[in-house]
Order: structure tokens, then C-alpha cells, then sequence
């Protein structure tokens, strides 16, 4: 039970087709949509990045970390101190000094939490990313309740941020740079323990694999995945707060990968879209009556998600994979 | 620090650790018994600060408030049950996590229709409104005398029914193992319903006996039940002992540290729990 399901590791074809043709509408989308919708597919790309790393935690391992926005939180933090107050910083080391700060917190935290399993899992990586929010949250110096903001886009010699055209690719570029990564680790030797662990952690360990520290390298991984995410988006919002690290945001970050489907990353991309999107249209829902539908956005993604996880806890894919591959889920 | 202001700190350190036990028991007899991770735990004490709120306005009475609260709030997660944690008890903690978050949402965003989103004070009733005298410019709120009272009345209320009882000796074996519990002719499902039913009326009761001290706002859930999980991380999950011991030890850490070490002590309950983590990874306490 404590083991989480992950479902169609090998993308069918058809589903590979839909992942090239979406590809294609986000490389087209500036060109077609207004700026305002542009900006809004970056937000859903960074998120889906973030959804990515988690889901090599939750999908493909099979630990279910309820603290992963710490480590968005860290890297947008980091980009604010390096960031000075009159000009951009340079995104050449910025970034991976960022990443590096949230793949250091995740080593640390991940001694700690990845020794624990199941519900303790679940719960120590969410005390410990509370930690990490109350300390941002309590100290002035570390810009406090209000957070800080970043007042420059990163740069670099070809790539400026500050160009919402730029920004834009960039944040594609780097959302399949992290989804061919993550396939390639999935069937990696690597991978291949990670999988293992997920479905059975004692009999790897008694195959001989240290399990400790291949759980340990794919948290650490994914923290700086995370941290990658987190890069992006406070310079995309030019700000950060402690709420991009408090437990609402891990748990959106879940939400997206069960909504999509655990384990393949195709998945957490479109889990990530979906739930943004979703979150856009309960937030924008219309006056009936008196009542302003869109005030109560909270109520409807409540109800939202209670539904989702009684009636398709396999999420999009789940469903899909269901239409395209009869034969598999007739098998289940 | 002085004695009296030791003294104080000491009583204030044990007042919340009582109460973060009351929530911290439900919570984990939840888990140990039924094997459900519950995120809007943090929602029923909520809950029971509004009702306090809500009933002691229209009745005029704390203890009226309380006992009527209590027995709505036993309602409410009895159904609860009923409907929804009925039907995820065989599920992974994957689905109850995201269960429970969605809860969260629905249970505040109800709250806000419902009550607002105000800040709200609850009246200390008059009978306990007085004060100790320690020395000549120290005293001590009978009020907080009273909170620890009901918490230990509650507890070993608790102790006395799990232990004692024959209702106890069901949970008991339902917890132990659920087949042959049903097999010798327990009735489980109705033993979870009460199980569940005792976890939220304990969450929401901390709630309400807290009112007058903390105060009633939104999103006053999500603290507490990130300080009733280390509780249970500490204490060890699914034992309601190692729930009490760890919840005076959190209590007494966190109320001496805000003292002693006011720059670090938001961050010095989690070092606790790094610590105890590093010494006993599955709590103080093994089931």
C-alpha cells in the first residue's frame, strides 16, 4: 500500500504523437497567441518542470515527498540575494549556483527523510520543508512574511530574460532539456534501481543494492530539478515569498503529477497544464445570481480534487492509457 | 529567569504540549488504527474554534458552546466517515493525502462563507476569567489551568477506554489485525466509524477550549497540524504514548526557546525532530 502506483513507463505511440504535436503548438504559441496568454504557458512550463522532478520521487521511486516546494522556494531565493538591487545578474552561474543551493538542501534534508518510509516519509518532508519556510518566514533579514523581489531579470551574453520572446524559449528549451534528461535516467541502470525500489525496496537491498544512496542521489536529483523551477519562476514573477515554499505549493506540485499520471514525466507536463488551467478557469468563473462563483475558486478545486482522486487516481494518462492500450489494463 | 517566571514558562510549555497531545492522539489513532493519513486534521481544530465562537455567541456559555460543539463536531465526522474515508481506508497514502488536501480547501473556503474572514476572540468564561498570584507582579491565568485540566481529563479518558473497556479491546484488535478481528465477529466498519468519529470530536475540542487564548482566524488549522505531525514523527507513529511524550517535550521546547532563544526558535521543534530522526528513525516510541 505504501508503495505508490505508476503506470505506462513506455509512452504507446500515440501518445508520443500528442507529446511532438504539443511540442510544435508551444514552439508556434508565441507567434499565434497574445503576450499575456504567452506568459501564462511559461508559468505552466516552469510548474511543469517542477511537476518532473517530483514525479521522479513519487512516480518512478515511489516516495511521496510532501515538502518539495522547499527546494522551488531555495533556488528563487537565491536568485533574489545574487540578484543586486541596480542591475541583472549573470545567468551563466546564477543558475547553477541557485540549483546547486537547492541540491545541497536536498542532500541534507534527504539524509534525513530518506531513512523513513511510507507515512513518515510523507510527514518528516513536509515538517522539514516547513522548517525552511518558518525560517524564511520569521526572519527579516531573509526578507520575511513579504519576501523580496528580484528586480532584474537574469542575463547572459546570448540570452536575456528581460525579453519576454527570449524568456519564453528559453523556458521551453529547458522544460525538454529536463524531460529527455529524466527519460533517459528512467531507463538508465540508475533508473532502473530507482523502479526497482518502488516496486520492492527489500529485494534490492538484498540483491545488494545500497538503496539508501541511490533514494538518497534521486532526491538530491530532484531537489535540484526543483531548484531549476524555482530559478525560473522568480525571475519570471520577479519576486519570491515564502508560499513558494509552504506546503500548499508541494502539494499543488502532487496534484499536477496524479493529475497527468505518475512515472513517465509526459504525464507530470500535462498534469501541470491541466491543473494551472483549471485553477485559471475556477478562478475567472462567472457572477450566477449574486454569488461570484470565481471568489469561491477554493471551494471548486476542493470538490475538484476530491472527485479526481475517488473516480481517476490514475490520472489524464491513466485514461488515455486506457483507450490505447486495452489489452495492458484488461491484464491489471 | 527567575523562579515564578520558570514556573510559568513551565506551566505555559505544558498547557500547549497537552494540547497539541489531544490533537496529536487523534491524528495517530487515525493512522495506527485505520491507516489513513489525515491532512485536514489541523481543519477539525479549526472547526471547533469556530464552533466555539459560533455557539458560545448565540448561547452565551463557553461550557454550552463546548458540549454542543462537541457532539455536532462527533456528527460531522461520523459522516464524514460515512461518505468519503469510508472508501479510501484500502487505498494508498498517495489518495488520502490528496483526499485530505482537497478537504482542506473545501473546509476552508466553506469556513469563510460560513463565519468570514475575520479575526474573532472568544470570551474566557467568568468562573475561570481570574488569576493566580505567584509573586507580588506575577500571576498565572486560571484559564491555562483549565485547558491542561481538560486535556488530561481527556487523555485519561482515552487511556481508560483503549485499555479498559471492552469498545477498547475492539479498536485494540481491529488495529492488530483487521481480518481476524472481522473473523472472530468484530464489527470493523462500525469500530473505524467510531475510531474516526474520536479523532475529529478530540481535534475539535482542542480547538475550542484553545479559542480564548489563540484566538479565531482563517488557515488556523495548517500550523497546528505541521506541529501535530513532528508530534507524531517524534513520538513515533500509531502510538498514542510516544503521541504525549513527544507532544510536552515539543511543547516545552518551543515555549522555553521562544524564551531563551528567540532567533531560532521557530526552526528549534524541527532540530528536535532531526535529532530524535537521526537517534530513533521510527520515533521514541515503536509500536
Amino acid at each position: 500500500m505504501s508503495s505508490p502506483r505508476s503506470n505506462l513507463e513506455t509512452l504507446p505511440r500515440g501518445l508520443q504523437a500528442v507529446l511532438v504535436l504539443g511540442l510544435l503548438v508551444l514552439a508556434a504559441f508565441p507567434f499565434v497567441g497574445s503576450e499575456y496568454y504567452a506568459g501564462m504557458v511559461v508559468h505552466m512550463m516552469i510548474l511543469g518542470i517542477l511537476a518532473m522532478s517530483l514525479d521522479l520521487l513519487l512516480g518512478v521511486t515511489g516516495m511521496v515527498s510532501l515538502g518539495h516546494a522547499a527546494f522551488f522556494g531555495l533556488a528563487g531565493y537565491t536568485l533574489a540575494f545574487l540578484t543586486p538591487a541596480d542591475t541583472p545578474v549573470n545567468l551563466w552561474w546564477s543558475l547553477p549556483a541557485a540549483m546547486g543551493v537547492s541540491a545541497l538542501a536536498a542532500l541534507v534534508i534527504g539524509f534525513f527523510v530518506v531513512r523513513t518510509r511510507g507515512i513518515y516519509f510523507i510527514m518528516v518532508t513536509m515538517a522539514f520543508a516547513q522548517m525552511v519556510f518558518y525560517l524564511y518566514h520569521d526572519n527579516k533579514v531573509l526578507g520575511g512574511s513579504d519576501g523580496i523581489y528580484v528586480n532584474f531579470k537574469p542575463n547572459a551574453v546570448v540570452i536575456d530574460l528581460e525579453n519576454k520572446l527570449v524568456f519564453y524559449y528559453f523556458t521551453l528549451a529547458v522544460l525538454v532539456v529536463v524531460y529527455v534528461f529524466l527519460r533517459r535516467l528512467l531507463w538508465s541502470p540508475f533508473g532502473r534501481v530507482l523502479a526497482g525500489i518502488r516496486v520492492n525496496e527489500h529485494r534490492m537491498r538484498a540483491m545488494g543494492y545500497g538503496t539508501f544512496g541511490y533514494k538518497l542521489a534521486a532526491f538530491t536529483i530532484a531537489g535540484a530539478l526543483a531548484g531549476l523551477a524555482g530559478y525560473l519562476f522568480a525571475a519570471k514573477t520577479g519576486s519570491v515569498n515564502p508560499e513558494l515554499m509552504g506546503f500548499q505549493m508541494s502539494a499543488h506540485a502532487i496534484m499536477m503529477v496524479i493529475l497527468g499520471g505518475m512515472g513517465n514525466f509526459a504525464g507530470a507536463i500535462a498534469g501541470a497544464f491541466a491543473f494551472e488551467y483549471l485553477l485559471l478557469v475556477f478562478k475567472d468563473l462567472p457572477t450566477v445570481g449574486g454569488v461570484n462563483l470565481g471568489k469561491h475558486w477554493q471551494l471548486w478545486m476542493g470538490l475538484f480534487i476530491v472527485l479526481l482522486v475517488t473516480f481517476a487516481p490514475r490520472g489524464l494518462l491513466g485514461l488515455v492509457g486506457k483507450f490505447t492500450n486495452r489489452k495492458e489494463a484488461a491484464l491489471e | 529567569m527567575d523562579l515564578a517566571n520558570f514556573l510559568i514558562q513551565l506551566l505555559n510549555g505544558v498547557q500547549y504540549g497537552l494540547l497539541l497531545f489531544m490533537l496529536a492522539a487523534g491524528l495517530t489513532l487515525i493512522f495506527g488504527i485505520m491507516g489513513v493519513v489525515n491532512l485536514a486534521h489541523g481543519s477539525f481544530y479549526m472547526l471547533g474554534a469556530y464552533l466555539a465562537y459560533w455557539l458560545a455567541g448565540l448561547s452565551g456559555s463557553l461550557t454550552v458552546a463546548i458540549l454542543g460543539g462537541a457532539a455536532l463536531s462527533v456528527v460531522f465526522g461520523l459522516a464524514l466517515e460515512r461518505l468519503l474515508f469510508r472508501h479510501f481506508y484500502q487505498r494508498d497514502h498517495l489518495d488520502q493525502v490528496l483526499l485530505t488536501f482537497g478537504l482542506i480547501y473545501i473546509f476552508e473556503e466553506l469556513r469563510s462563507i460560513l463565519w468570514g474572514d475575520d479575526v474573532h476572540g472568544v470570551k474566557i468564561p467568568e468562573l475561570l476569567g481570574a488569576s493566580i498570584q505567584l509573586t507580588e507582579n506575577l500571576s498565572y491565568p486560571v484559564y491555562r489551568l483549565f485547558i491542561s485540566g481538560c486535556c488530561i481529563a481527556l487523555a485519561v479518558g482515552l487511556y481508560l477506554l483503549i485499555s479498559k473497556t471492552r469498545l477498547g479491546m475492539k479498536i485494540r484488535a481491529g488495529a492488530f489485525n483487521r481480518e481476524m478481528a472481522e473473523a472472530l465477529g468484530v464489527n470493523i466498519k462500525l469500530i473505524y466509524a467510531v475510531v474516526f468519529g474520536l479523532g475529529v470530536a478530540l481535534a475539535s475540542v482542542a480547538g475550542m477550549v484553545a479559542a480564548p487564548v489563540s484566538s479565531v482566524y482563517p488557515n488556523m488549522g495548517s500550523q497546528v497540524l505541521i506541529m501535530c505531525f513532528v508530534v507524531v514523527v517524534i513520538g513515533g507513529i500509531g502510538s498514542v504514548r510516544g503521541a504525549l511524550i513527544a507532544a510536552l517535550l515539543v511543547g516545552l521546547v518551543d515555549t522555553f526557546g521562544k524564551v531563551l532563544l528567540p532567533s531560532v526558535a521557530g526552526m528549534l521543534v524541527y532540530m528536535l525532530m532531526a535529532a530524535v530522526l537521526l537517534w530513533k528513525p521510527e520515533g521514541l516510541v515503536k509500536q
